[in-house]
């Protein structure tokens, strides 16, 4: 008998544990997404792109998804004459998630926050912040036109003074933005419930949570299970599988971030433009977007996309693979081919070492694509896959001779930013240029530094443009496409090439 | 007897505490590359590090101090039960440790339950009937099952039972019965082997002398079984199945990034790309602590089981 009880109970209990769950599916008024990336911290210098996203902060200003620059906390700025004074006016009747009402001080206390970690605005001339009424004002040491773009960014999010400790560190994170966290569970879960006292558009959807998913595989089976709503970088190899079934949605939208080759154009091999242009002419570009990235059309031509309308040559052709006109270039450079089918010249064979990170897993792929394209031309390459922190560091200690990378020329909204960074001074930037000796680009980018008039902007943006293209100092490979699931119970949902917002106080769901 | 155990285990305790402590410092340190870029990447992304962010972190976190320095440091915060801050994250690195090793173990243990569920029935009827058409289908199994990386398995239960029947979640964890898939996946990896070693040990039991003698007594075969089988065939699989529970603790990774399970494999690995060394040293320490833990517990289980290493 007590055996039998034992049994019983025993039994009882496994099958409560084992019962289906109604969470495997979503929840009627609570929306959940799911993408790659993990986050750390409340920091917003660190992981403040995931809080923006799930619209737990906001920044000053705001950007629409052609990239231009809207008001956002702030409704308009202005500039002084000498362009070394920048008001921004405080929209009224913003409220913090603690209830505190924003006003000027507290974005000086979030933006001096700011200024003291790694971001583009701790690298901005800035010289002092003020407050005047209702209005902030930043003092620069130099003309600065991208200051507004830089106040869009992530690690510039104005929150609640309750968000710091007695030390000024972040303990809480306390926005204005339509939802409020409710959950924060790094480095995958993140969960935030619509705030009622929103300024703008109060969110009709009631709760919302975020989801690390670090394999390709179990994102995309959440997608289609039904298990996620929104599922963002879907691996391209399984859109087949989403496309069969009719309750989701693959979206496919370019960003403004590119394959790109950085190389050493100080290298003995790669110093001659020729030499550079061999290696582009080489390159099956069309190949690698249809077989590898599984997005025709995406092949790139130059550095910068398409949205990024200034930076990008609308008529310039795409570079076509010729691997004839390559071998010329390199038969003209004096490069022999050898008895292995690596190229000679001087005693010295065409070999070099090209470096990629494993954070994108579509860089491994492209980095060997390339190495078989490259060796048909008699180059050969030698890939090894390391940590992103490997390009700055190689770059600085001028051991890197070729690097696959990925660039997100929208990482401010203004991409004049990461251009400053990339070929802004004669010895180029981390990831961009490396021993290339152009002083034209970097001095009509310090130019466009202090730059007002938009036509002006434009024109000499389109001359950099052409001269990189030209040039060469990084080899453009292919753009961007973000592929995205969405279950067609969520209504409304739009995707910001700029990855600032997911727009979640916009959508709703059908029941 | 068990005094003696538990003192045992205690000095070696401290020793592994100090051993894999110092060990994983010095490793971490002959690593080549610049730790600062390392921390960068970690700390702002992809997109934002640069040898100006390394430099920031540099500063920040004194890695210029000579490596003796950093160790004593070190040295002094664990004497005072003091694991010390992640460079990544900032915080206390015995909190992350709390997060991610406690969902590890609810794994583990879940696991292991699951895996013994299926293991002694299955491997004692094999015992029993040696030979017989279930042990030769169970053998088939177990080795087609213990071909397959953990990983497959995992997705196999995940298109039977998340995405056919929508019975579980696919991935996720904290609302209910998501543990479910991923604790399967790794018991059945498990069970695969431990249903062979209860066979073996069961089989071994029942040809024994001390058996054989039961069953002319006269005791009836249940009664057999129950008196002189069960616990005799116990010792070899706890002992086993002991030293099972912490290669999953600290084995799981695949498991976890298949199911978005925030364990402490996953967190380990993500701490030595961006060699976040408090958080390495903690970790590696924490573990290391936990597997003297369960020796003893499988000490103190076989001690129970098992009279013979007992006084007189």
């Amino acid at each position: 008998m007590c055996y039998l009880k034992r049994i019983v109970c025993f039994g009882l209990l496994i099958g409560c544990l084992f019962s289906p769950s109604v969470l495997a599916q979503p929840a009627n008024n609570h929306l959940t997404i799911g993408g790659p990336f993990e986050f750390t911290t409340l920091n917003p210098s660190q992981n403040g792109y995931v809080f923006t996203r799930m619209q737990v902060v906001e920044t000053l200003v705001d950007v629409s998804p052609e990239g231009e620059l809207l008001a956002g906390l702030a409704t308009h700025w202005d500039v002084s004459d000498d362009q070394l004074s920048w008001r921004f006016h405080l929209r009224d009747g913003v409220v913090f998630h603690d209830g505190r009402v924003m006003d000027a001080a507290s974005v000086e206390q979030s933006l001096s926050h700011a200024l003291q970690q790694h971001g583009p605005l701790a690298q901005a001339p800035v010289e002092r912040l003020a407050v005047d009424g209702d209005a902030l004002v930043i003092e620069l040491s130099q003309p600065y036109q991208l200051l507004p773009a830089v106040l869009a960014h992530y690690s510039t999010v104005v929150i609640s003074p309750d968000s710091f400790d007695d030390q000024g560190r972040i303990t809480r994170l306390l926005g204005s933005g339509p939802f409020k966290i409710a959950v924060f569970a790094p480095p995958h879960k993140l969960g935030v419930e619509r705030f009622e006292d929103y300024w703008g558009q109060v969110a009709a959807i009631a709760s919302a949570e975020y989801l690390t998913g670090h394999r390709g595989e179990s994102r995309v089976l959440q997608a289609r299970s039904g298990q996620a709503d929104i599922i963002y970088t879907v691996d391209p190899a399984s859109t087949g599988m989403l496309n069969r079934v009719s309750h989701v949605q693959v979206q496919s939208d370019l960003i403004p971030r590119a394959i790109l080759i950085k190389l050493d154009s100080g290298h003995a091999f790669l110093k001659e433009v020729e030499a550079r242009q061999a290696l582009s002419l080489a390159l099956d570009r069309s190949g690698i977007a249809r077989a590898v990235l599984r997005a025709p059309g995406s092949e790139a031509n130059q550095l910068i996309p398409a949205p990024l309308a200034d930076w990008h040559l609308a008529d310039l052709p795409p570079i076509e693979r010729d691997l004839q006109q390559a071998a010329a270039l390199l038969d003209d450079l004096g490069w022999e081919m050898g008895r292995d089918g690596v190229r000679v010249r001087d005693n010295q064979r065409f070999s070099l070492n090209l470096i990629t990170y494993a954070d994108r897993p579509e860089l491994t792929v492209v980095a060997t694509a390339i190495q078989a394209q490259l060796a048909e031309l008699g180059v050969e390459v030698r890939v090894s896959v390391t940590n992103s922190s490997a390009i700055p560091a190689g770059h600085q200690d001028g051991s890197l001779e070729m690097a696959l990378i990925a660039r997100n020329y929208g990482f401010i909204a203004d991409p004049l930013g990461v251009m400053l960074s990339d070929f802004g001074s004669p010895q180029g930037g981390d990831w961009g240029a490396m021993q290339w000796n152009n002083t034209d680009v970097a001095e009509l980018l310090k130019r466009l530094e202090g730059e007002m008039d938009a036509d002006t902007y434009h024109a000499t943006a389109q001359r950099i443009a052409a001269l990189l293209a030209d040039e060469l100092p990084l080899i453009p490979v292919t753009f961007y496409t973000q592929l995205t699931a969405v279950n067609q119970r969520v209504e409304n949902f739009r995707f910001d090439p700029f990855e600032r917002s997911y727009y979640l106080n916009e959508m709703e769901l059908s029941q | 007897m068990i005094q003696r155990i538990l003192i045992n285990r205690l000095l070696q305790a401290v020793m592994v505490a100090w051993g894999v402590g110092s060990l994983s410092f010095v490793l971490m340190r002959s690593l080549p590359g610049d730790m600062a870029y390392r921390v960068a990447a970690g700390r702002y992304g992809q997109d934002n590090v640069s040898a100006e962010a390394a430099e920031w972190v540099r500063q920040e976190l004194a890695l210029d101090l000579p490596a003796w320095q950093a160790y004593l440091h070190w040295l002094l915060d664990m004497l005072r039960l003091d694991l010390g801050v992640s460079l990544i994250s900032g915080a206390p690195v015995i909190d992350e440790i709390k997060h991610q090793l406690g969902h590890s173990i609810e794994l583990a243990v879940m696991a292991i339950l699951l895996a013994a569920l299926m293991a002694f029935p299955l491997g004692i009827l094999s015992g029993l009937r040696a030979r017989g058409w279930l042990d030769r289908s169970l053998l088939l199994l177990s080795s087609l099952l213990r071909a397959q990386p953990v990983f497959v398995i995992g997705l196999m239960l995940i298109l039977a039972f998340a995405v056919y029947w929508p019975l579980f979640p696919v991935a996720g964890f904290g609302q209910g019965n998501d543990w479910v898939l991923p604790a399967f996946s790794l018991a059945l990896a498990l069970a695969a082997v431990s249903s062979r070693v209860v066979r073996d040990s069961t089989l071994a039991v029942i040809h024994s002398p001390y058996y054989q003698f039961a069953r002319v007594k006269g005791l009836s075969e249940w009664q057999t079984f129950r008196q002189h089988g069960l616990r005799n065939l116990s010792v070899p699989v706890v002992a086993f199945m002991g030293i099972q529970l912490v290669g999953l603790i600290e084995g799981i990774v695949m498991i976890e990034s298949l199911f978005s399970w925030p364990g402490i494999g996953h967190g380990l690995a993500h701490a030595i790309f961006s060699r976040d060394v408090p958080m390495i040293q903690g970790t590696a320490l924490m573990m290391g602590l936990l597997f003297v833990a369960l020796n003893t517990l499988v000490d103190l289980a076989c001690y129970k089981i098992d009279p013979r290493g007992r006084p007189e």
